[in-house]
């Protein structure tokens, strides 16, 4: 399996890495503000908490969201919907139009700054009962909804 | 509506309703036991302060900002109903909007609570059958809008339901036993189910009440005098000799495989006593019970599918039993709806058909799952414990014992990945998918093609290396995982089946004529 990201694959808008960094570091300050914590208390030897700490949170905040987004992709078909993520633990989802239960479009605070929503179709599966892509530029998610929406009226029909 | 809330996310420029504004104070009142906490909290909080004039002001306060964030919450809800879907947008943060075409709604429930009804309002909710609970639920508007709203979705769904055919099963009118059990037979199921759980459930009690109890339940020594209190002395038992001892060991082993059958027997004929499974117009329906008789039906289009159990006793004899996989609407408890406890294949084809899914006829072609799968597992295993055997080495005193002992482990765990690995198969025709697992609890599920909800290939780090594959399909009320494939195949089979699932759609499939 080397085909990681098949040429065919719709790539996330890359202010998807952004704003997703930006959600990492800020879950994760807490982490780093106990680590500076402990430093202060000078339990060991000075930078042996704060640092280690610090080179983990540099790296899950910024190289990791880089890496996610290279594995993330989707592609938008006329009667389906296929998402592909993660290189170590790789999935392939595929949800056809004819069973999407009802389709989310959401848009926190960073993700509005950017222009940015994630979007998640609901089937009836129990496996997989939400299918989530995020990082769609605002208007492409839109667009997509209403594609779906237009599918599902146009099979019923 | 006043531009500085403009953060609509909706782009159609259609700014649809609001909820009704007298809902803000009926949910407000209604929440009011929630805040029970916080009041108190505030209360308590104001009372160390040693001003009494705070208290007042705290629990003004508290409530004073629930209302805001119900107001504020409020301002951010809008419902839109479109052309083709009813639109519902919050957050007052988080925007959500959330899209569900009217194919989709199964059903609009209109609920009125006391407090509400003295103000004219309703709740309304759209429901859709979808996999997480919370599809869409208007809180509040007043009656006349939810009328009009149900009245508006029935209308687009008659207008839809004319245009649909759905494939479907030989019609019957009038009712016909698919399936009943005699006496006999449930006695039969009863011996199946086998249960030593009373002496789980006792002892549970004993540990748990045993406080409650005059003396110390796990005591055995005043077991004994107890037992010598009423004649029988430790050394008279002593005295019986090898042969006198082993009766009394059988007796006591008897009793309690005695036991164990009377409990399944029991529990059996409480709950299945007078199984009767009958085919209606709405459905199947199935009466049980001994006591508290149960009658349920399931409509045959909610089928999703089925699954045929058996266990390596009961199989000798031609026994299985049939569940059916369901949309699980009607009642949270069981989302498998039992069709029949205990069957021979015949019986259990015939109910089977009934559904839709048929008997796997030779065509399903049933496959092994590739070897390497359950090898990585036992791979896996390896480097744990030859830790745990280089820690003994070193650390323990008798090494030796307890290393035969972590081997005897790794192979109890090697026969169980082998047996896993024998009675693993998964198979696939022009109507149905098919995966049997299990050794103990040998299941074969059975799940027609249209039924798939998604298609889902998974890979973990060591998939990857050695291009193995799960498939998983997301099925309303169940699951089907198909492991060890590889992965060309788990391709091969997805779009086979993605080509039957686009045909036909989810409304067409699962709703009632």
């Amino acid at each position: 399996m080397t085909d990681d990201a098949p040429p065919e694959l719709t790539p996330l808008d890359p202010a998807f890495i952004t704003t997703s960094r930006i959600a990492t570091a800020l879950g994760l300050l807490p982490f780093v503000i106990g680590a500076a914590v402990l430093e202060l208390a000078k339990l060991l030897p000075p930078g042996s908490f704060l640092v280690p700490m610090f080179l983990v949170y540099a790296f899950v905040a910024f190289t990791v969201p880089a890496r996610k987004y290279r594995h993330w992709g989707y592609v938008m078909g006329t009667d389906q919907l296929r998402v592909v993520r993660g290189y170590m633990f790789y999935s392939d989802t595929i949800v056809p139009f004819g069973r999407i239960q009802h389709i989310d479009v959401d848009q926190g605070p960073i993700d509005r700054r950017y222009g940015l929503s994630k979007l998640t179709v609901h089937t009836a599966g129990n496996h997989n009962s939400t299918v989530t892509l995020p990082g769609l530029a605002h208007a492409d998610a839109l667009a997509m909804r209403a594609a779906m929406r237009a599918a599902i009226r146009q099979e019923i029909l | 509506m006043k531009p500085a809330i403009d953060g609509s996310i909706d782009v159609t420029g259609q700014e649809g309703a609001r909820l009704h504004i007298s809902g803000l104070f009926v949910a407000f009142i209604s929440g009011l036991p929630q805040l029970l906490f916080p009041l108190l909290a505030a209360v308590f909080g104001a009372r160390k302060s040693d001003n009494p004039a705070l208290i007042p002001i705290m629990v003004g306060a508290v409530l004073a900002l629930s209302l805001f964030f119900r107001w504020l919450s409020w301002l951010r809800f809008r419902y839109h109903i479109g052309d083709d879907d009813i639109r519902v947008e919050k957050g007052i943060l988080n925007r959500t909007a959330r899209s569900i075409p009217y194919e989709r709604i199964q059903d609009v429930s209109i609920q009125q609570k006391p407090l509400a009804r003295m103000m004219g309002l309703s709740e309304v909710k759209f429901e859709t059958g979808g996999g997480d609970g919370d599809d869409a639920k208007l809180s509040f508007v007043t009656l006349d809008e939810a009328n009009r709203l149900r009245a508006l979705v029935r209308s687009r769904k008659a207008g839809v339901a004319v245009a649909q055919n759905v494939p479907e099963m030989a019609e019957s009118e009038d009712t016909e036993t698919l399936f009943a059990m005699d006496g006999k037979r449930v006695f039969i199921l009863g011996l199946y189910s086998f249960s030593l759980v009373i002496f789980a459930v006792l002892g549970g009690f004993a540990q748990q009440f045993d406080f409650l109890l005059p003396f110390d339940f796990w005591d055995y020594k005043r077991w004994a005098g107890l037992a010598e209190d009423s004649g029988v002395r430790v050394s008279t038992i002593n005295g019986v000799g090898m042969a006198g001892q082993l009766i009394l060991a059988f007796g006591a082993f008897t009793s309690l495989i005695f036991i164990g059958f009377a409990t399944g027997v029991g529990r059996t004929i409480l709950c299945e006593h007078g199984f009767r499974l009958t085919q209606t117009s709405k459905g199947f329906r199935r009466r049980r019970g001994l006591f508290t008789l149960t009658d349920v039906v399931m409509p045959t289009h909610r089928v999703q599918a089925a699954v045929v159990q058996t266990g390596p006793i009961r199989k000798r004899r031609g026994w299985h039993s049939l569940k059916f996989v369901s949309l699980a609407q009607d009642s949270k408890e069981e989302s498998n709806y039992v069709a029949a406890p205990l069957a021979t294949l015949d019986e259990l084809w015939r109910i089977s058909k009934a559904a839709g899914i048929a008997a796997p006829d030779g065509n399903e072609c049933l496959r092994k799952g590739a070897k390497l799968h359950w090898i990585i597992q036992i791979a896996l295993l390896m480097p744990p414990l030859m830790i745990a055997m280089l820690a003994l080495l070193i650390f323990a005193d008798r090494p030796l014992a307890l290393m035969l002992f972590l081997a005897l482990l790794l192979v109890i765990a090697a026969c169980l990945f082998w047996c896993d690995w024998r009675r693993y198969r998964f198979g696939i025709d022009t109507q149905q998918l098919y995966m049997r697992r299990g050794w103990w609890r040998q299941r074969l599920t059975l799940a027609p093609h249209i039924k798939v909800q998604s298609i889902e290939i998974t890979q973990g780090p060591f998939g990857r290396r050695f291009g193995l594959a799960t498939l998983k399909f997301g099925i309303a009320g169940g699951t089907l995982d198909m492991i060890a494939l590889p992965l060309p195949m788990a391709r091969e089979i997805r779009s086979a089946v993605m080509e039957k699932v686009a045909e036909v759609d989810y409304s067409a499939i699962n709703q009632s004529r």
